[in-house]
């Protein structure tokens, strides 16, 4: 008896280690709600799949499009310093200089919505909201002369733009025009002589490799934080993060689309010999004695276009106090540099 | 004039000095087999007590996260300031000429960042797949870490690698030149046992994957290739992804250009068509010079590059016994041969393979020979294991002209002059 329910739960074993291993799925993860899939699927295709309900026009986005996207990339959409052009270049493509913006270049209008309401304005990725999305797309077109003034898109008339790009691209045919060819292993006599064409040093264009610096140095041990409150510069380090598409701070901090921020307090207002983008405004102001401390920073970062009028600082400003008290802190301790 | 290789030059002089000496003293060293005492001049390196022959070192706890050696600390990788407009967007260089072997320390392994290093809580991280599958499904990281996983060994190279060399030799460093590739081992699932775990609808035809960083990086990629060898890992080289590679999930494409290899993934939805999303149109494709462009040329072409020496890392020894070393890969399988010129590609030899590698991975190869000390024109030229050469940059040219950015493969010359000195240039 007690043998033969040996055997029973032997063969029940069996069965079950059968079941494991040839069950069709592992039983792992959970159903994902609707809501979790709605926030996270936010991909647009070029045939429309995607794109949500609303619309903008080219006037609402001049207006957006200045105040998030121009320090990068221009008034007209030309591109401020390395930072991508998005308009213009066209007949460019096959001269020695091509000037791929999304105009000349891209394939969709969809890839615009797209990345713009992903990944943008850099720094704040997936703050525009779907209306504001394609009054800057709208934009994006007139910067391009691909519509008139006056137009509005949206979900409605999406489909009917198409880039004039569109056709000029094809698929990878390496495999029949490349490959094929690229098979010649020579290993005596494959050419005469071998003279030398082109050199890098001519050019002179490599990074410096400095050997005697001691490059493991941590950048941030020379900031004094000493006599600063460490929870709220540590806050303000998060508030910074707004700004740190265009400001550095730090040892080797340089100027990029705005100044660099070192020793911010106590800087007249728009004196940086190196820095070349002030706006008149700002230089007229400091000449008249502005100058950064925790009082003027407070008042500017609060509405920078307010307190400087045509200030070449595209940014709303930052509306709740704790943010602004932590963010000056934080310039105080971290911009000190010896 | 250039200015590292002043330092350069001051430090060969040093070196050669020593070397004359040397070999005076010794006689004709290079080729007798018998080693000559160099009398009258003992090394003080061994004659006078140094201070770790004596002294207490650290204990076992100085580094609970252990670092290369002090001496090392040029070791790193670098950047090019004037490629890109800010750091947080922007790439730097893995430093190939320090490296031997065929793995890519993970602290090495280059960075390429659309919106900076996003650092995920393991806590809060999610994977989601959505679209053509039987169910919509969430996968935290202990989820992740029930499904069987494999180690496997891939290179990953940027399409751009090498792409400012397209004009002709611009950067002097096979660093800068060449950098933008490592050679990792991964630990991590196949893609495929999870979709199958979520249940593939038959319209399945392409995937896109998501990263959550703050470019939220999206590729598409075809089911085929999902289906075939990609991998969500988790480990790099043994320890968890570093943040910069993806903490604490990414992408695998084995063989196909580095963008596709989405770090920090938290979405993969199932399609039946591709997305065109902006890092497949307006970047990372091809432009020709009649204006026209490839798409999707995800494979990356069989490959080679000469590390030691190379500007960065002149022969300082002198003539006589000299190694010359470099990586080799396809994204096509694996290195059947690499071949070698020290006069430019009009006579080449065979090199030996090294160390572990395998398909899509990184090879590594030698080349040893006595150098007469005069000039070389060094090139190394892979050939994988579907019979591809690779191609001369004017080869490559000829078909592309000189706008293409992307998939730059040619054969890269170093010139060496006699005093081991070497540079970064093209030969007719």
């Amino acid at each position: 008896m007690l043998k033969s329910l040996k055997f029973v739960s032997y063969i029940i074993f069996l069965c079950s280690i059968y079941s494991i291993s040839y069950s069709q799925t592992l039983g792992l993860g959970r159903a994902a709600t609707n809501n979790e899939v709605s926030a996270w699927d936010i991909d647009i295709r070029p045939d429309g799949k995607g794109l949500p309900v609303g619309s903008g026009s080219v006037i609402i986005g001049e207006e957006l499009y200045t105040d998030n996207c121009s320090s990068c990339h221009g008034d007209f959409g030309e591109g401020i310093d390395r930072w991508p052009e998005l308009a213009g270049g066209f007949d460019t493509l096959d001269s020695e200089d091509p000037v791929k913006t999304v105009g000349s270049y891209w394939p969709y209008l969809s890839t615009v919505w797209d990345y713009v309401h992903r990944a943008m304005p850099f720094g704040n990725a997936q703050s525009l909201n779907n209306d504001e999305v394609y009054a800057i797309t709208a934009y994006i077109l007139y910067l391009n002369d691909l519509v008139d003034e006056d137009f509005e898109l949206s979900h409605v008339n999406f489909e009917e733009i198409n880039l004039p790009n569109e056709e000029n691209f094809y698929l990878d045919n390496r495999e029949n025009l490349e490959n094929t060819t690229y098979n010649n292993r020579c290993m005596q006599n494959c050419k005469k002589v071998a003279m030398i064409t082109k050199r890098a040093v001519v050019l002179d264009v490599t990074p410096e490799e400095d050997m005697t610096e001691n490059n493991n140095l941590d950048k941030n041990d020379n900031i004094q934080i000493a006599s600063f409150d460490p929870n709220l510069v540590k806050e303000g380090e998060k508030v910074f993060k707004k700004c740190k598409a265009c400001h550095r701070i730090g040892l080797d901090a340089k100027n990029g689309t705005g100044p660099h921020l070192n020793n911010i307090f106590g800087r007249v207002a728009g004196e940086l010999r190196d820095y070349k983008k002030y706006s008149k405004n700002i230089k007229k102001l400091g000449q008249e004695g502005l100058i950064w401390n925790n009082e003027t920073l407070i008042s500017f970062l609060a509405n920078p276009k307010k307190y400087i009028k045509g200030t070449k600082m595209n940014f709303k400003g930052i509306k709740k106090s704790d943010e602004l008290d932590a963010l000056v802190e934080y310039l105080a301790a971290s911009t000190k540099i010896n | 004039m250039f200015k590292y290789g002043n330092e350069m030059v001051k430090k060969l002089k040093t070196s050669r000095r020593k070397f004359v000496v040397g070999s005076l003293a010794a006689g004709s060293a290079l080729i007798s087999s018998t080693k000559s005492i160099a009398s009258n001049i003992d090394d003080k390196a061994i004659t006078e007590m140094q201070p770790w022959n004596s002294e207490l070192g650290d204990g076992v706890d100085a580094n609970p996260y252990g670092f290369p050696s002090e001496y090392e600390k040029h070791v790193i990788r670098r950047n090019v300031p004037w490629l890109t407009a800010d750091p947080t967007s922007s790439v730097n260089f893995t430093p190939l000429h320090e490296l031997d072997g065929t793995i890519t320390p993970n602290g090495l392994c280059f960075e390429r960042h659309h919106g900076g290093v996003a650092i995920i809580d393991p806590k809060k991280y999610r994977f989601m797949i959505n679209g053509l599958v039987d169910q919509n499904t969430i996968f935290d990281l202990s989820d992740l870490a029930r499904f069987p996983r494999v180690n496997k060994l891939y290179f990953l190279e940027c399409a751009a690698n090498s792409g400012m060399e397209w004009r002709g030799a611009q950067l002097n460093g096979c660093q800068f030149t060449h950098g933008m590739i490592h050679n990792v081992l991964y630990t991590g699932i196949p893609l495929k046992d999870i979709l199958k775990e979520v249940g593939l609808k038959s319209s399945a035809k392409w995937i896109l994957a998501e990263g959550a960083d703050s470019s939220a990086m999206t590729r598409s990629i075809p089911i085929e290739k999902a289906m075939d060898d990609c991998i969500i890992a988790f480990k790099m080289n043994g320890e968890s992804l570093r943040p910069e590679q993806g903490y604490p999930v990414r992408l695998v494409v084995p063989g196909w250009e580095g963008n596709m290899w989405v770090k920090w993934i938290r979405r993969i939805e199932v399609g039946d068509k591709p997305w065109h999303h902006r890092e497949e149109t307006s970047k990372y494709t091809d432009l020709f010079s009649n204006g026209k462009a490839r798409r999707f040329t995800w494979e990356m072409d069989a490959k080679s590059v000469i590390t030691n020496p190379s500007p960065q890392a002149p022969i300082t020894h002198g003539r006589g016994q000299t190694v010359i070393t470099g990586v080799a890969w396809s994204g096509r399988g694996k290195i059947q041969k690499v071949d070698v010129s020290i006069d430019g590609g009009v006579n080449w030899a065979e090199a030996r393979l090294s160390g572990p590698a395998d398909t899509k991975s990184m090879h590594r190869f030698y080349f040893e020979f006595n150098w007469d000390g005069k000039p070389l024109l060094l090139q190394s030229r892979a050939m994988d294991d579907t019979g591809y050469v690779q191609p001369t940059k004017d080869q490559l040219r000829s078909i592309r002209g000189e706008n293409s950015i992307y998939h730059n493969n040619g054969i890269q010359t170093w010139a060496v002059d006699k005093d081991g000195i070497a540079e970064n240039v093209e030969v007719s």
